[in-house]
């Protein structure tokens, strides 16, 4: 009797659960799931698909986007958790790509000098009025964070990259707007920016839609969060911890309780 | 009092000097040691008081990490979070063990609150333990309110901005309150300001309630699974060493399922929302509070007037307070009284039920389920409890804690030797 309502309760706690999942907004719309290298409990970023995916944020991204958060350094082969695996000469060498803006100088002016992997990404636009300005009124996000700040996450990132098409003949489009398939309202700003070969390859992969989709949504899940493959270390040695002191310490248990039952 | 007996209960050189001098260890013993008698019955219900305790600390320590880090002001606090993220040595992991902690010290709150409930820990003489339990509760709460404020994402921003106001709903003084809360007229840096402040303070004056807490507890130790008095030294053990490994134990496998959240799904309880930065211009489509509010939050918006929303809000955990004298009955274990512990499932389904409509907008039949889910809250608490004790007819109570434990046959155990031997 006891044992049932105690288990009723249980089993209705449960529904109660899942019923409790977070609302999303267009429910209705199933995101496309490719299959992610950092996903699961031992899951690590695929390396070759973070440099491919750097160079798709460089080449086409970052004509729009910034990356605030993450720094030139976290490229090489000592960022946070490792970077994604450039060498330090490669970094120095990708800093030094842009101009930065440094001073005041002994005079009190500000003077523009070659990046170094200390500094910070360089953004596209000075403030978000000039992205505006330059976006029809827009306002491109910052990309540091995009991959844990949509419902959907990587996979919600991707669709939105791969999800341009015509719009229904029944739907009017405001001016300057795209349709996606997976943006709320299936009207956004930004107009597709991946085309076939938009990039090449050094190492040879062919550069379809998709792959740089996939390839810039890895990099862009690794600027959101660098240390996941650090935290997945030492999280397995932690449970394997955890889980060796739940067993000796309840062998102690029953050895101590032995006399009281 | 302790002094003339400690000098033969400790043998190390060392601990008798400074026992002479400060009775500390002495003081250890008898508030969590052998010389505290609890009752041998506790069952794994019993763990979650101390499971708490441990959260707290834990708690406290990752906050006092992340404090030295962290940049209180509107314009550099969720930088200074990212920074904590990426760029502090271990920072992320301070990060997400503070941010999952206060979901599970919650859960550990609401397990030891429902087996308080269940087991009629609250009934006579418990009442102030109570009491100071539920005290404990509204800090709680006010606490990690005010944290979740302070990376000043989109969620952190309009949570505030929807919980402060609830306090307008108050005639005449509504609005200076608010203004008072937010330090200006409308949030920002200032509310920010005192948020961090608030949210620094607050968890050491949990601690004093707590060190209460366990003073009232100690005055007529705890309660047990059978609800019954202990009536010698036959039904009890010394806390150590027979609790303090069970409370190990217990919080092993608790720190083992609370590290699986930490290391593989640390943003699990989380809002992605609140990885965007506050954005005052910007509305997020459904401000939701953390899962542990979803019930009040529930409540608050089943009502259709906002001051009595407001008001209905505050008393669902108000109320607690007298359920001591709401609960007629004198049996305190669910055990022994067949109709309560129906109720109880009842009370338990409602309270999930309530934290799933918490999490959905009160438009269609969350709606409904939500008014009917907090009537039958208040119904439970005002109705149920008082008449189910005048005409719940409860089962025979055991004789002594002993009687069932050993089957009445066996004089009193090994454990009781080990108490005299002391």
């Amino acid at each position: 009797m006891r044992k049932l309502a105690l288990t009723l309760a249980a089993s209705a706690a449960l529904v109660a659960l899942s019923l409790a999942a977070p609302v999303r907004a267009e429910d209705e719309i199933k995101l496309p799931s490719p299959g992610w290298s950092f996903k699961g409990p031992f899951g690590t970023y695929d390396r070759a698909a973070l440099q491919r995916g750097f160079q798709v944020y460089k080449e086409v991204c970052s004509a729009c986007h910034s990356l605030n958060y993450v720094h030139y350094r976290d490229l090489g082969p000592a960022g946070p958790d490792g970077g994604i695996g450039f060498s330090e000469e490669e970094v120095k060498a990708i800093a030094a790509g842009v101009q930065v803006t440094d001073g005041p100088n002994d005079n009190g002016d500000m003077f523009e000098r070659p990046g170094r992997p200390y500094d910070k990404f360089k953004a596209p636009f000075a403030n978000a009025n000039a992205a505006r300005a330059s976006n029809n009124g827009a306002l491109p996000p910052d990309l540091s964070l995009i991959v844990k700040a949509r419902e959907g996450f990587e996979d919600y990132v991707y669709g939105i990259l791969t999800g341009f098409a015509d719009p229904p003949a029944d739907m009017k489009m405001m001016d300057g707007m795209n349709y996606n398939k997976y943006f709320p309202g299936h009207q956004i700003a930004m107009p597709p920016p991946l085309t076939d070969d938009r990039v090449t390859y050094a190492d040879g992969t062919k550069a379809t839609v998709a792959q740089e989709a996939h390839d810039v949504v890895t990099f862009l899940s690794w600027a959101s969060e660098p240390t996941l493959e650090m935290r997945k270390r030492i999280g397995m040695k932690s449970m394997i911890f955890l889980l060796v002191l739940s067993g000796l310490l309840y062998a102690v248990k029953r050895k101590v309780w032995r006399d009281v039952h | 009092m302790a002094t003339s007996s400690s000098s033969k209960f400790f043998s190390h050189p060392v601990v008798k000097w400074i026992e002479y001098r400060l009775p500390i260890f002495s003081f250890v013993d008898h508030s969590l040691g052998s010389q505290y008698p609890a009752p041998k019955n506790l069952s794994y219900w019993w763990n979650f008081g101390s499971l708490a305790g441990a959260m707290l600390s834990i708690m406290i320590l990752s906050g006092i990490f992340l404090a030295m880090n962290y940049t209180p002001h509107a314009a550099m606090a969720f930088d200074s979070v990212e920074r904590i993220m990426r760029d502090v040595n271990y920072g992320w992991l301070m990060r997400y063990i503070h941010m999952n902690g206060g979901s599970f010290f919650f859960i550990a709150v609401y397990i030891h609150l429902l087996r308080g409930f269940y087991y009629g820990s609250y009934k006579y003489p418990r009442e102030v333990l109570w009491w100071l339990g539920v005290i404990i509760l509204l800090l709680m709460m006010a606490t990690a309110f005010m944290g979740y404020v302070l990376p000043w994402g989109q969620m952190s921003f309009w949570g505030a901005t929807v919980i402060t106001n609830l306090f307008s709903a108050i005639p005449l003084v509504g609005d200076s309150i608010v203004t008072l809360l937010w330090g200006g007229f409308a949030v920002d840096n200032p509310t920010l300001n005192r948020f961090f402040s608030l949210h620094y303070l607050l968890p050491f004056v949990i601690v004093g309630v707590v060190v209460a807490h366990i003073w009232a507890l100690h005055i007529h130790g705890s309660n047990n699974p059978l609800g019954i008095d202990t009536k010698g030294p036959q039904d009890k053990i010394p806390f150590h060493p027979y609790y303090t490994v069970k409370d190990a134990f217990g919080l092993a496998v608790f720190l083992l399922i609370y590290a699986g959240f930490v290391f593989f799904a640390p943003n699990f309880f989380g809002e992605p929302d609140n990885y965007i930065q506050a954005n005052p211009l910007s509305t997020p489509p459904h401000i939701v509070p953390e899962w542990y509010f979803l019930p009040y939050y529930a409540i608050l918006r089943s009502i259709p007037d906002k001051l009595l929303g407001v008001i209905a809000m505050f008393s669902s955990i108000l109320i607690l307070f007298v359920l001591p004298w709401l609960d007629t009955s004198r049996v305190r274990s669910g055990r022994f009284r067949p109709v309560f512990r129906w109720f109880f499932a009842l009370f338990v389904l409602d309270a999930f039920a309530l934290g799933a409509v918490g999490a959905h907008p009160p438009e269609g039949w969350w709606l409904v389920v939500g008014r009917v889910a907090t009537f039958w809250y208040f119904f439970h608490f005002i109705i149920i409890m008082p008449l189910l004790g005048w005409f719940e007819r409860p089962l025979p109570l055991p004789a002594s804690i002993s009687e069932p434990v050993l089957g009445g046959a066996r004089p009193a155990g090994a454990a009781v030797r080990s108490m005299e031997k002391n």
